[in-house]
């Protein structure tokens, strides 16, 4: 348990700058799916990572619904979501944001896939890892010339995901400052 | 030889010199200041607030002063400015029963509680230039003869202690259940400025757009109503104008302050009545609420509020354009409109190239059509 | 507060962080689904609707302080649109700008992809004024999005071939529709459909914004943009059949300049940039000639 005074640190000390840099990423990363890219600026509380952090900081706030999987749902994350960004916090099938484990975020048949009149309404999945590596299935489709490969931590959800397209979920994945971006565009090789 | 036209920066800066220089005008005729606006040029100021959606009158007349005078223009400052402003709070519902009122009247009532108040309106004068207004310095005012006021009518509930309250003439109505109930709703309503519009609309979505609506589309709409185009039989059942609190709720307090007061115009109108065998008539409402001292915009937004309102009333949609409720909200903001208008203006050279290509290729291939044909 | 304008400052370019993150959020949901125009709370910014309102804030929103920006109008960098909204993010974001499309980073577009190929690490952003390719067959939001939910774009290829019953060929020269890998029916903006080619397969992200029509929509890179056409009528690029007068480019878009009241006109490259660079490298059209001396 951290002190409250610590829940004040660990956002960003330059909003506008420090945020634009990171979404110009975390937009390279979605555009270019199995591309890894470094963001910094935030130090949030364990067991979030900077990654995870900063993409929090940079796309969620009071009017985006947040869900908090497993351990990252502990008193020093809800606290720092409520200080540095003040989105409320909701269950997995109402949220627009989740964060957590591959493992923690399962089954993520929970989360929203949009309507199909208006397929934006939408969860977005921010999913710790323990690395990100150009290893793994191989990645097709929008954003990719002609194949990239990323160490997915499995393959048929994100399969079952692009067969509901337009409709399904879009992730992020996270391991210390590196991101990655699989949006539901993406053909996942089956392996 | 050929010199491609250059110095767009150079021309614009020139341009809004002599832009400055126009909108101050003849400098031998002293400039007018915020306050003459604001106080000499109110119902300017109250158009420009209400379609601008920001209360702050000296701001409308800054707005009005450097816009020269063209109101739409003023209104695209103020929403300019308005939309970098922080929004630090949510105001609770205004109470327009508990408004003190500068005008108030029924043209369904000869009487009723609380009196007709004619207050400052053009009504009933003759519109005759008044050259006195012309000659330099303070013309004298009128004085206004006291009326002596009826003895209070209220009795009973409403009249306790406390503000006074002026009673909605629908209230009256509503207690006979002679008018359809409008049942309070706790639902936060939508927020056309923080939300991209979403069709089909609500009636609390479709009142934003058109308190922000421009008078003179709202005012066609309803004017058509009239003629027969969704027409809704309506009558001003009440008009008022006035005062009222605007309180916020301080959570750390537990209770809500007053944090300032905004003059506003509500219209009430009566409409025509629905039944059916099981349930016996009743009269329907349109509803229009506008910032400051606007009140053709007020009634105008009552009419095309309750035509739009045809498919929850159970009435036949008949193609009228202020039925439409898309036709009605896509079209009515003044600020989107004229912008999209004079964007025509704009170099279309790359477009317009590609369509005197295709005219000159299709007459190409008619013309040896024709001579193939010979 | 601190992230809020201060008197007489501007927030980085311009946008507060809530409304930056708001259209951000958009932007990687039309990443996501490309050619899906999303819904976004458009603001209202100090320049009219229908003068760029919609790529103004995409730009703003992407912007970074390392970028450099470029900015054309039916592809000049000196069309007076174009210089007002360059300075407008000089001023809001304090960013550099450019006029060479080899070394911007971000690029805002109205009516053109410029001639020069886009690479990976460039953002082209267009602005979009009716971002609803099925708007002038059907002016109802309810039913044109109905439409894209069903896939039911029948009635577009119902014009296209009214069009070529009554002239032979499909009579759209701007504006060309594309379908985006094989889902969404896309507006491109009004850019000639000379352009239509480089939609597609671009290694650049490309960004639409429509700021009165509240819709953002995206191309991620190399996703495939096909110009909808019929079997027997495949669709074909068009431009003015001349050379550039100025720098002698043969395959350049081309403007159309009356020169004088007798019937004549010459022809030059819309792309200011592209035509410059190929004067600077020597290459002459037929009426080049360099500026006389003191000629300002």
């Amino acid at each position: 348990m951290i002190a409250a005074s610590d829940a004040l640190a660990g956002g960003f000390t330059e909003a506008p700058l420090q945020s634009a840099r990171a979404f110009r990423e975390i937009l390279e990363a979605m555009a270019r799916p199995g591309t890894i890219r470094r963001v910094q600026g935030a130090s949030p509380p364990p067991p979030l990572s900077v990654a995870a952090g900063v993409a929090l900081l940079v796309l969620t706030d009071p009017t985006t619904r947040l869900h908090l999987a497993g351990r990252a749902d502990c008193a020093d994350v809800r606290h720092w979501v409520a200080f540095h960004i003040g989105a409320p916090l909701a269950a997995a099938e109402d949220a627009d944001f989740a964060v957590g484990t591959w493992d923690a975020l399962h089954p993520v048949s929970r989360f929203r896939i949009g309507q199909p009149d208006y397929p934006d309404r939408s969860a977005t999945l921010i999913v710790e890892c323990d690395r990100l590596a150009p290893h793994g299935p191989a990645l097709t489709g929008p954003g990719i010339e002609t194949a990239t490969w990323l160490n997915l931590p499995e393959t048929a959800a994100f399969r079952a995901n692009r067969a509901l397209f337009p409709l399904g979920f879009d992730t992020l994945f996270t391991a210390g400052d590196r991101i990655a971006g699989l949006p539901r565009s993406t053909r996942v090789e089956n392996i | 030889m050929y010199v491609a036209v250059k110095g767009g920066e150079r021309a614009i800066d020139n341009a809004h010199q002599w832009l400055a220089e126009e909108r101050r005008g003849d400098p031998a005729i002293p400039e007018l200041t915020i306050p003459q606006i604001r106080e000499q040029m109110k119902l300017a100021v109250n158009r420009v607030m209400a379609e601008g959606s920001l209360y702050d009158p000296d701001l409308a007349a800054l707005a009005i002063k450097q816009a020269r005078g063209d109101l739409i223009e003023a209104v695209f400052l103020i929403r300019a400015y308005r939309t970098t402003l922080p929004r630090l709070a949510a105001s609770r519902p205004v109470d327009t029963g508990a408004m003190a009122v500068d005008r108030r009247i029924s043209a369904t009532f000869k009487d009723l509680p609380g009196g007709q108040v004619l207050g400052p309106t053009f009504d009933y004068t003759h519109r005759l230039l008044d050259f006195a207004l012309m000659a330099e310095g303070d013309a004298p005012l009128p004085q206004a003869r006291p009326i002596e006021a009826p003895p209070s009518p209220f009795v009973g509930e409403g009249w306790g202690g406390g503000a006074p309250r002026m009673p909605h003439v629908t209230g009256f109505l509503n207690r006979d259940g002679l008018i359809e109930t409008a049942e309070p709703g706790d639902a936060t309503p939508p927020d056309l400025t923080r939300e991209p519009m979403e069709l089909p609309a609500d009636r609390a979505l479709r009142l934003q757009a058109l308190t922000r609506g421009d008078e003179g589309f709202v005012l066609s709409m309803a004017y058509s109503t009239q003629r027969g185009y969704g027409r809704t039989h309506a009558f001003v059942g009440e008009l008022r104008i006035g005062t009222v609190a605007v309180e916020v709720d301080i959570p750390e307090l537990g209770f809500a302050v007053e944090i300032g007061e905004i003059e506003l115009t509500e219209c009430e109108t009566v409409n025509q009545f629905k039944g059916s065998k099981t349930e016996p008539p009743q009269f329907t409402r349109g509803y229009g609420l506008v910032m400051g001292q606007s009140e053709r915009k007020a009634i105008a937004m009552s009419l095309v509020d309750r035509a739009l309102r045809w498919q929850e009333l159970g009435e036949d949609f008949t193609g009228a354009p202020a039925q439409d409720e898309e036709f009605v909200l896509m079209h009515c903001d003044n600020i989107q409109a004229t912008g999209f208008l004079e964007h025509i203006k704009l170099p279309h050279y790359v477009d317009f190239q590609a369509e005197l290509e295709l005219v000159r290729k299709l007459r190409a291939e008619v013309q040896a059509m024709q001579e193939a044909a010979e | 507060m601190t992230e809020h304008l201060e008197a007489g400052a501007y927030n980085f370019a311009y946008l507060d962080e809530q409304t930056k993150r708001m259209i951000r959020r958009a932007i990687l949901k039309g990443i996501a689904v490309p050619g899906y125009q999303v819904p976004f709370a458009s603001r209202e910014m100090p320049m009219p609707y229908g003068w760029g309102t919609g790529g103004v804030q995409v730009t703003a929103a992407c912007l970074v302080p390392e970028d450099r920006l470029k900015v054309i109008d039916q592809g000049a960098d000196d069309t007076t649109n174009a210089v007002s909204i360059r300075r407008f993010f000089q001023r809001t974001a304090g960013v550099a700008v450019t006029e060479a499309t080899p070394e911007a980073t971000v690029i805002q577009t109205r009516h053109r992809i410029p001639e020069t190929p886009l690479k990976q690490g460039q953002i082209l952003v267009y602005q979009v004024p009716i971002p609803e390719p099925l708007r002038f067959l059907e002016p109802r939001e309810t039913e044109t999005r109905k439409m894209h939910e069903l896939e039911e774009y029948g009635l577009m290829h119902v014009k296209l071939y009214e069009d070529i019953a009554r002239h032979g060929q499909i009579a759209t020269s701007y504006a060309y529709p594309v379908r985006v890998e094989g889902r969404y029916v896309m507006d491109p903006s009004p850019i000639p459909k000379f352009d239509n080619p480089k939609l597609s397969g671009n290694p650049a992200i490309q960004l639409f914004g429509a700021g009165r029509e509240q819709r953002i929509y995206a191309l991620p890179p190399w996703t495939k943009a096909e110009s909808l056409d019929f079997d027997d009528h495949p669709f074909e690029t068009s431009k003015a059949p001349h050379d550039c007068d100025l720098c002698g480019a043969k395959d350049s878009y081309l403007d159309e300049v009356i020169t004088d009241d007798a019937g004549g006109r010459m022809f030059v490259c819309s792309d200011t940039d592209f035509c410059a660079g190929r004067r600077a490298r020597g290459m002459k059209g037929r009426l080049w000639a360099p500026k006389p001396e003191g000629v300002a």
